[in-house]
């Protein structure tokens, strides 16, 4: 195996040239380390300890309580209702914001004159904050002035934002999938201005229907960025729509639809409880946890990256 | 933890505004807009009668957030001064011992007299311990009175209701003239909290909470606060009242632009509705039920107190005390009264705007705390339950689904309180 030793060899020499001490590279890696341990791992540490206590909000006293902030957040109906909402909200944003995004992005690659002015009216909606975009929204579905509201009456449907479980849901997952489409959208455009014309061309050669020239040969190609994005617009759809429901339900989220993340915030930020929005938070972070295994497990295998 | 970090870096950005060799003190508050204008000119007051001392006032959001970044601040040894803290937190901070010196040790240990007779009677008892030792020094006060449109009722040709049973009576009238009879803007306050006081049924056991947080669980349950839901539902389906949600504006903005007849709002929308109302408006005290026993009490405060947290150096202490004292003073109450429409919290300051005749001028402003003044019941004085804010929260979503049919009166009541009584117990726990 004297071809694998020499590689080895190579290896390490190189190495050897561009650090001198061995520690070296770890001080260089040391700021990014300490962001990522100051903002993520203590905070992490912290959450699950103080999930196992009942805490005083102002910190003179805590209460070991064993599993009972999970057991307490587990049993109750209205949390796994809340969570039920979550999965059904998540995979309809993530859905119909991947799905729209990749239907302008073909289109847009398709436009030869003006493409340029096209393309920047889809991607400016990116650059506003979900807070605005929810407040846009709420403008747009406000049971007095709204616009949309007006708009749906014509066909006899009494949109009641605020007040409706079901309306509400569906103006949030409006306003939030609007929200994420720019983003899928640039991605998805550039993705497929990546594939090279020649395959194009051949494709064509060979296949006249365009439909099944996009789910043989374009799609595949496409799989490595539409992965991406997938994972991208779980995480936007659990946890980037904090400022699109904080904005809808206007602090009160009575009996409008929350998401989980929402009602962390709720219990422990207005509601002081630390100790069970601690569990709460917990429980999130292995849900995310248990979603990022699967989709790297079982999705990611039918992604090619060449 | 992160929190904590960020929110000492802001604590400290602002404790670096310091004016020159006075004693700096600081004071979060929740108030935004007009609101919290007149708080930045009660401060400039306060700075210009004296220089001792230089206040500076800080907007923390909501009444909510600014519970919360006190907390936070708290733990983080960043506290200020002065917190302000809303009816429903009041619980979560005098319960917590040691957060806080409560406001008459430290006026009474800055040489200064302390009397509470001086204030009027729904004012009280709201933020004060068992035996009546004010904990919080209490600031914008409100009580939720009945706006009256006044061409509706015109129109209708009825008199504005004083029971519930007379507004039974009008209702149909109002609806015929074209108008919703009646909406209002906070279930929780108005139809809960203050249904109890105005009507003297306990509202939870442990004297409402205020003896001790061990076992103490709701009342929601209430043949008469069940009556009360089930006619608001009927009212309801009959077109006598309606229902646009928690939030606030959504149900004032029909009364503003005179589509609503009559509207439950806070004695401190005066000052605002003075502006939005598209037309001329009177107001009444909260309607009871002349059904129900004892019925026609007072009704127990609304708004929030400022509480001084401990921490502090004592001339810090005593800035905060010649705070106190000079926000208690009958000329700075009632310049807050006029400016805001909450009511005025001493009677000293009550007699003022009375004898400077503005009641005569502006009769609303004074239907409020005629209405705090009002005979006292056994429980009208107030309510003191931990997690509060979380359990109003469990409130207005069971409401909620009421009006929208998703629950009977009887399931949510019984909803509320047990998840309220979990809460309550889960309380005990943390501040026991």
């Amino acid at each position: 195996m004297r071809g694998a030793s020499g590689l080895e060899g190579q290896q390490t020499f190189a190495k050897r040239v561009q650090f001198s001490s061995p520690f070296l590279p770890y001080l260089f890696l040391a700021p990014q380390l300490a962001i990522i341990f100051v903002f993520f791992y203590w905070p992490s540490v912290q959450a699950i300890q103080s999930s196992f206590y009942l805490e005083d909000p102002f910190g003179f006293g805590a209460t070991f309580v064993g599993m009972s902030n999970y057991t307490d957040v587990l049993k109750s109906t209205e949390y796994l209702g809340i969570a039920q909402f979550t999965a059904i909200f998540t995979a309809l944003v993530a859905f119909f914001a991947l799905s729209i995004g990749l239907l302008l992005a073909i289109k847009a690659d398709g436009v030869i004159r003006g493409n340029a002015a096209y393309k920047t009216l889809l991607i400016w909606v990116y650059a506003i904050a979900p807070p605005v975009a929810g407040l846009i929204g709420m403008m747009f579905f406000n049971q007095h002035i709204g616009p949309l509201v007006e708009f749906a009456r014509w066909f006899g449907w009494d949109i009641k934002v605020g007040l409706d479980y079901s309306d509400t849901a569906f103006a949030m997952i409006v306003v939030s999938v609007w929200k994420q489409i720019p983003y899928n959208f640039i991605f998805f455009l550039s993705g497929l201005q990546g594939i090279p014309v020649s395959v194009r061309e051949a494709a064509a050669l060979d296949c006249r229907s365009e439909f099944r020239r996009f789910w043989t040969v374009i799609l595949p190609l496409l799989a490595p960025t539409a992965f991406f994005l997938l994972i991208i617009n779980v995480t936007y759809a659990l946890f980037d729509t904090f400022g699109v429901i904080d904005v809808m339900v206007k602090d009160k989220a009575a009996n409008n639809p929350i998401t989980l993340v929402y009602k962390v915030y709720m219990d422990g930020f207005r509601g002081s409880d630390l100790g069970g929005s601690s569990a709460q938070s917990v429980i999130l972070m292995l849900v995310v946890l248990v979603l990022t295994v699967f989709q790297f497990r079982f999705i990611e295998r039918r992604v090619h990256y060449n | 933890m992160f929190k904590t970090i960020s929110l000492a870096a802001l604590a400290l950005a602002f404790s670096t505004t310091t004016s020159l060799a006075a004693t700096d003190i600081t004071w979060w508050h929740g108030m935004a807009g007009r609101n919290g204008e007149v708080i930045n000119e009660v401060a400039l007051k306060f700075n210009a009668a004296q220089s001792a001392c230089a206040l500076t006032p800080v907007s923390k959001g909501t009444y909510e957030e600014a519970l919360a970044s006190g907390i936070a601040a708290f733990r983080a040894g960043e506290q200020p001064n002065i917190l302000q803290v809303f009816d429903a937190g009041a619980a979560t901070i005098i319960n917590a011992k040691g957060a806080v010196i409560p406001a008459e040790d430290l006026i009474t240990k800055a040489g200064y007299g302390f009397d509470r007779n001086a204030f009027i009677d729904g004012v009280r008892h709201f933020y004060a311990d068992a035996e009546g030792k004010f904990v919080g020094m209490p600031f914008n006060s409100s009580a939720p009175i009945m706006y009256i449109n006044d061409e509706a009722l015109k129109k209708a040709g009825v008199e504005a209701p004083k029971t519930w049973e007379e507004f039974e009576a009008i209702a149909p009238k109002l609806k015929e003239a074209g108008f919703i009879p009646l909406v209002q803007s906070q279930l929780t306050w108005q139809f809960t909290e203050n249904f109890f006081s105005r009507n003297n049924i306990q509202f939870a056991t442990n004297n409402n909470g205020y003896d001790s947080v061990v076992d103490t669980k709701l009342n929601v349950t209430d043949p008469n606060l069940e009556m009360m839901f089930e006619k608001l539902k009927a009212w309801k389906d009959q077109g006598y009242f309606a229902f646009y949600g928690a939030g606030w504006n959504d149900n004032q903005k029909v009364f503003e632009e005179g589509k609503a007849a009559l509207w439950i709002g806070s004695s401190g929308s005066f000052g605002g509705l003075q502006k939005t109302a598209t037309m001329p408006f009177s107001a009444t005290f909260l309607p009871y039920w002349g059904a129900i026993n004892g019925a026609g009490t007072n009704s127990f405060i609304g708004g929030a107190a400022l509480f001084a947290m401990s921490g502090k150096s004592d001339e810090e202490n005593k800035c905060v005390a010649d705070f106190f004292e000079f926000l208690t003073s009958p000329e700075v109450q009632y310049f807050y009264h006029k400016s805001t429409g909450y009511v005025a919290i001493t009677k000293a300051a009550y007699a003022l705007a009375e004898k400077d005749g503005y009641y005569k001028e502006k009769p609303i402003a004074e239907v409020g705390i005629k209405q705090l003044l009002l005979p006292a019941g056994e429980w009208s004085k107030g309510y003191r339950l931990g997690f509060y804010p979380q359990i109003r929260e469990i409130m207005e979503r069971e409401y909620g689904r009421i009006f929208s049919g998703e629950a009977t009166v009887k399931d949510a009541l019984e909803t509320i309180e047990r998840e309220g009584n979990e809460l309550l117990a889960r309380f005990a726990k943390t501040a026991g």
